[in-house]
C-alpha cells in the first residue's frame, strides 16, 4: 500500500513564492481535498507532487513505491491531453498503453470499452472527440484513470462541467479507488463525494 | 509497447485532417517545380546545381511541421502526461523525432524522383541523392526537435525555430552535398556519406538529451 508524504514543500512561481512550507501526509484509502481561494496554489500543489514543477524546498516521498515516482500518479487537470481529430477509443486506448506498467490482462480495446462505460461515454466510442462538450471531455479525461491502475490519483477540479448523473459516477468511481487502497489528492471547490480530509491552503 | 503507441499516434495524427504531412510534400514539390524558371533553360547548369537545390528543398519543407512537434502536445495537456509515463521524457522525444521523420521526411524522398525529374537528374544522380537523404535527413528531424523543443511555450515560434535549427543544419547539407558531388565527379562517395552518418548519430545522443532539457524547464 502506497503513502503520501509531503514536508516542508516550497515552491515558487514566477519568481513568487507560491506554496510556503507545506506538510501532510496521506495514507492508504484517504482522499484529501485542497481547498482555497483562487490562484492560492492549488493547481500548482498538484503538478510539484507530480513532478512537473520545479520545487525550490522539501520533500515528496511515497513510500512503498519502488519505481520512479511519476508512476504511481494520474493527473487529471484543466487541460485534458485529448486529440480531436482521434475517436475516443482511440485517444483512451493510446493512454491505456502508454501510461500501463503491463498490457492489461484482458486486452486494451476490452479495458478501454469498460472505462468508456464507466463514464458513461461507450455509445460515443468510435466518435472523433472534436464532437464532444465540455462535460464530455472532462468525462473522458477521468476514463483515463481507469485504463492503467495506478494508486495515486491527482485530480484538479474533477466535478467541473459534470452534471448531476455523472457526479455520481465520479463519486462511486472515487469510492472504490479509494476502498482498494488508493490515495486521492484533489484541488476542488466543492464536494467530490466521498469523504475528505481538507487541507486549506491560504494566501 | 508505450513507445510504439506514441509512434503510431503520432505518425497517425500528422497525416489526420489538419495534420502537416501532406503540405511538406506540396511545398518540396513547388519549391523544386519553380527552380527550373528561375535558373532559365540552361540543362547542364540545371544538372549541376539540382541537388543542392533538393537539398535546400528538403532542409526547408522539414522546417514546415516543427512549431507543432511538441507545442501541439504542451497546449492539450498531453506533454504533463507524458512525462508521467514509465518512459524516460529523453526516449519520449527520440520517438517524436522519428515519427516527425516518417511522417515528414519519407514522403519527400518518395516526391524526390519526381522533383529531380524537374532538375534533369539522370538515375545515378537520383540515387546517390536518395542515399544521402536517407542518411542525413533523420539529423534534420533531430536537430529540428531541439528547436522545437527549445521554442515550445512561445506563440508563432516557427521563424525563431528556422532561426536555432538552420544553423545547426549546415553541417548537413554540406557532407550530403559533397556526397552527391563526389559520385558525380567520380570519386568516392564513402568518406562524405560516413560524415554524415556521423553527424546523424551524434544529433541521435545529444539531441534526445538537449530537447528533453528544455522541456523540463518550459513550464
Amino acid at each position: 500500500m502506497v503513502s503520501l508524504k509531503v514536508d516542508c514543500l516550497v515552491v515558487e512561481r514566477g519568481g513568487r513564492r507560491v506554496i510556503d512550507g507545506l506538510s501532510f501526509a496521506a495514507d492508504p484509502g484517504e482522499a484529501v481535498a485542497v481547498t482555497g481561494p483562487n490562484g492560492v496554489g492549488k493547481s500548482t500543489l498538484l503538478r510539484a507532487v507530480a513532478g512537473l514543477t520545479a520545487v525550490v524546498g522539501g520533500c515528496i516521498t511515497l513510500s512503498q513505491w519502488p519505481e520512479r515516482r511519476q508512476s504511481a500518479m494520474h493527473l487529471v487537470g484543466h487541460r485534458e491531453a485529448i486529440k480531436p481529430q482521434h475517436s475516443l477509443l482511440d485517444n483512451l486506448a493510446f493512454w491505456c498503453r502508454f501510461l500501463a506498467a503491463e498490457p492489461p490482462a484482458d486486452g486494451v480495446e476490452a479495458t478501454v470499452e469498460a472505462a468508456l462505460d464507466a463514464v458513461g461515454l461507450v455509445h460515443l466510442a468510435d466518435a472523433p472527440a472534436e464532437l464532444l462538450s465540455q462535460g464530455q471531455r472532462r468525462r473522458l479525461a477521468l476514463a483515463r484513470l481507469l485504463v492503467a491502475p495506478r494508486p495515486l490519483w491527482l485530480l484538479d477540479e474533477p466535478t467541473a462541467g459534470l452534471d448531476t448523473a455523472s457526479r455520481a459516477r465520479l463519486a462511486g468511481l472515487l469510492a472504490r479507488h479509494l476502498d482498494g487502497g488508493g490515495l486521492l489528492l484533489a484541488a476542488t471547490h466543492e464536494e467530490i463525494g466521498v469523504p475528505t480530509r481538507a487541507l486549506a491552503l491560504a494566501a | 509497447m508505450s513507445l510504439l503507441a506514441l509512434y503510431v499516434r503520432d505518425v497517425r495524427l500528422a497525416w489526420a485532417a489538419g495534420g502537416g504531412g501532406p503540405v511538406g510534400v506540396i511545398f518540396y514539390l513547388a519549391v523544386t517545380a519553380v527552380a527550373p524558371f528561375a535558373v532559365g533553360p540552361d540543362l547542364p547548369l540545371l544538372t549541376r546545381i539540382g541537388p543542392a537545390l533538393l537539398w535546400i528543398a528538403v532542409l526547408l519543407a522539414l522546417l514546415l511541421g516543427l512549431e507543432r512537434l511538441f507545442q501541439a502536445d504542451q497546449e492539450d495537456g498531453t506533454l504533463d502526461l507524458l512525462r508521467l509515463g514509465d518512459t524516460p521524457l529523453e526516449l519520449v522525444v527520440l520517438m517524436k523525432a522519428a515519427a516527425h521523420w516518417t511522417a515528414a521526411a519519407l514522403p519527400l524522398l518518395a516526391a524526390t524522383p519526381f522533383a529531380a525529374l524537374l532538375l534533369n537528374l539522370d538515375g545515378a544522380a537520383i540515387l546517390v541523392t536518395l542515399a544521402t537523404f536517407l542518411v542525413g535527413t533523420p539529423a534534420l528531424a533531430l536537430v529540428g526537435a531541439v528547436g522545437a523543443a527549445v521554442a515550445v511555450s512561445l506563440r508563432r515560434a516557427g521563424v525563431l525555430i528556422a532561426i536555432l535549427v538552420l544553423p545547426l543544419s549546415v553541417p548537413v547539407v554540406i557532407f550530403g552535398v559533397s556526397a552527391i558531388e563526389a559520385a558525380g565527379a567520380g570519386r568516392a562517395v564513402g568518406p562524405s556519406l560516413a560524415l554524415l552518418g556521423a553527424v546523424t548519430l551524434v544529433a541521435a545522443v545529444v539531441a534526445p538529451l538537449a530537447a528533453a532539457a528544455a522541456l523540463r524547464e518550459s513550464e
